[in-house]
């Protein structure tokens, strides 16, 4: 049997309405019955429109890009950037080899070598040293995507510890710095061989 | 155990059917996105730093401490097998649509032999652990993640940063790399059009709706997949917590329609299970969106209490068995879509027969008594 509306299709949905006793049967193919006032249900359901994770980055990087950079190009863009570029120096680059300038221009990860444009075309990093090469640029985006940019979930046990060492160093170093303007050099002797402790903590957890 | 008998095998962990919610719930996934540090991620990736990643994962999962906190676990290099045989997988869950598809760097899947813990090495990250159980299930199965996770963890140095969290390769997974999901089964909200009001409201709270075989698959069968969309600045258990209260939420309200079309339409919903009954246990060919639509009725007529002779199990196992890749595995390929009508209608009919013992020797047309 084919369906009722269209004369296409074969029915497959065949719809029995009674009303005031009076019964009325109508077979339709699926396509028809979505469209169908009768149908006081509607059986098969559609999603919304499937979201693609790329498209959706790729659109969001170029939003990023747009109001990071008025000047137009990348490179420009990232000297007047919002957010401090920390890892990364425009105009620093070791212009050595004449072909690597353009790349030397571009902002790319020491790592893999993946340039933050060639990032914005395929929306993935290179490897996970590209999050410290891209940080200040690609701050504005984690923040779009994931309305947030600071992680406070779980940690790796070993890094955990490591972390610990480290920001203790840091605090150490910063104190070396003042005992050494203060001139207090005893003082700073104690606290370089304490960093140096921890240092060689920090290496043979490696 | 090995990747032949998965293959094989269409059960797999997450079809038992039963457990908290199963009335509702299909299974609950949990699956972290972890990579080593300093290596390039796979897109990236050569033959030869494909397979280093190989080795230092077969490494961790061979060493003896991990095999005493994890049991057995074995490793199949997914580059042996057939696209077809990958897309078993792929329908079984044990791996990702793109990790079947994918034809480039050394990869693979390795299984726990009870398939409820599948972790794949070098998908779109280097690692991708996956729990996957039966029912509403989300808290056991993060715990079992979250072992896996520190087991591997004491072999493997992760890609971790103070600031951004475990380093994932799109940005979209960083920080806690945890994509925690729930299917569920909404013939009522799909029914009553309630569907997609509801998953407006998740999306606006940080949740995406996807279909059977998760992103950019259609919802077919009533069959949806609702998980996290954010992996950075909540914690691992604040995510959890959020989703299960969604959940709840969706459960209700489908808990609710149902009630309210058994109210409303007892007839038509009867119908509607009897009908799919009916042409399930007599086609001769069935494709597989229809099959998907009337086993969704057939589902809805267990827990509606009309149908007592089928179980949530073998409506589970026959989602797979059923698909393209698994019905042709027998013939190794090459099986066109009318073929694959045929014997997926055959296989529906043995599944439901009222006696499976008194089926096994008859053939088709005698059981059309």
């Amino acid at each position: 049997m084919n369906c009722e509306e269209c004369k296409q299709r074969p029915a497959t949905v065949h719809l029995t309405k009674i009303f005031n006793n009076q019964k009325t049967e109508l077979h339709l193919c699926e396509e028809c019955a979505k469209h169908h006032d009768d149908i006081p249900f509607n059986l098969s359901f559609s999603m919304e429109p499937n979201f693609s994770i790329q498209k959706f980055l790729a659109g969001l990087l170029e939003s990023v890009t747009v109001s990071a950079s008025d000047a137009g190009s990348t490179s420009a863009g990232n000297g007047a950037g919002s957010a401090p570029a920390s890892g990364y120096s425009p105009g620093v680059e070791d212009p050595d080899e004449a072909a690597e300038e353009a790349l030397a221009a571009a902002p790319h990860c020491s790592n893999c070598g993946m340039t933050y444009s060639q990032f914005e075309r395929i929306g993935r990093f290179g490897c996970s040293q590209c999050y410290q090469s891209f940080a200040g640029q690609f701050e504005p985006l984690l923040r779009r995507v994931q309305g947030n940019s600071r992680h406070t979930g779980k940690a790796p046990l070993r890094t955990g510890e490591n972390l610990g060492y480290k920001r203790e160093i840091e605090q150490l170093r910063q104190e070396l710095q003042a005992a050494i303007s203060a001139e207090a050099y005893e003082r700073a002797a104690a606290l370089r061989d304490q960093i140096h402790a921890l240092e060689g903590k920090l290496s043979s957890e490696k | 155990m090995s990747i032949q008998e998965t293959l094989n095998n269409a059960f797999t962990k997450w079809m038992e059917g039963e457990g908290p919610e199963a009335r509702i719930v299909i299974s609950s996934r949990v699956r972290l996105a972890r990579n080593l540090a300093g290596q390039l991620f796979p897109h990236l990736m050569s033959q030869e730093t494909g397979q280093a990643v190989v080795r230092l994962v077969q490494d961790a999962i061979a060493d003896p401490a991990v095999r005493e906190k994890l049991g057995p676990l074995f490793y199949a290099p997914l580059n042996d097998l057939s696209l077809l045989e990958r897309q078993i997988l792929m329908e079984k869950h044990l791996i990702s649509p793109q990790h079947a598809q994918d034809e480039q760097a050394p990869r693979g899947v390795i299984l726990r032999p009870d398939e409820a813990v599948s972790i794949m090495v070098n998908e779109e990250d280097h690692l991708r652990v996956q729990v996957l159980l039966p029912a509403f299930q989300l808290e056991a199965a993060w715990r079992m993640a979250n072992l896996v996770d520190d087991v591997l963890e004491s072999k493997l140095d992760f890609a971790f940063d103070e600031q951004y969290g475990y380093l994932s390769c799109c940005p979209t997974n960083v920080g806690t790399g945890l994509r925690a999901s729930v299917m569920m089964h909404l013939p009522a909200l799909a029914m009553t059009n309630q569907a997609s009001g509801v998953f407006t409201a998740l999306s606006k709270v940080g949740f995406v709706v996807r279909g059977f075989y998760g992103e950019g698959t259609e919802a077919k069968g009533n069959l949806f997949q609702v998980s996290n969309q954010l992996t950075l600045g909540l914690s691992e258990i604040e995510i959890l917590d959020r989703l299960m209260t969604v959940s709840r939420q969706v459960i209700e309200q489908e808990q609710m329609g149902r009630r309210s079309l058994m109210k409303e339409r007892p007839s038509q919903i009867e119908d509607m299970v009897f009908r799919a009954y009916g042409i399930l246990t007599n086609a001769r060919l069935l494709n597989s969106e229809e099959t998907m639509f009337y086993l969704s009725c057939l589902r809805l007529g267990i827990d509606l209490g009309l149908l007592h002779n089928v179980s949530n199990r073998t409506l589970n196992e026959l989602l797979v068995r059923t698909r393209a890749a698994y019905l042709q595995g027998d013939n190794k390929g090459a099986m066109d879509a009318f073929n694959r009508s045929l014997k997926r209608a055959a296989i529906i009919r043995k599944a439901l027969a009222p006696d499976p013992g008194a089926q096994n020797n008859r053939s088709g047309p005698e059981s059309l008594t």
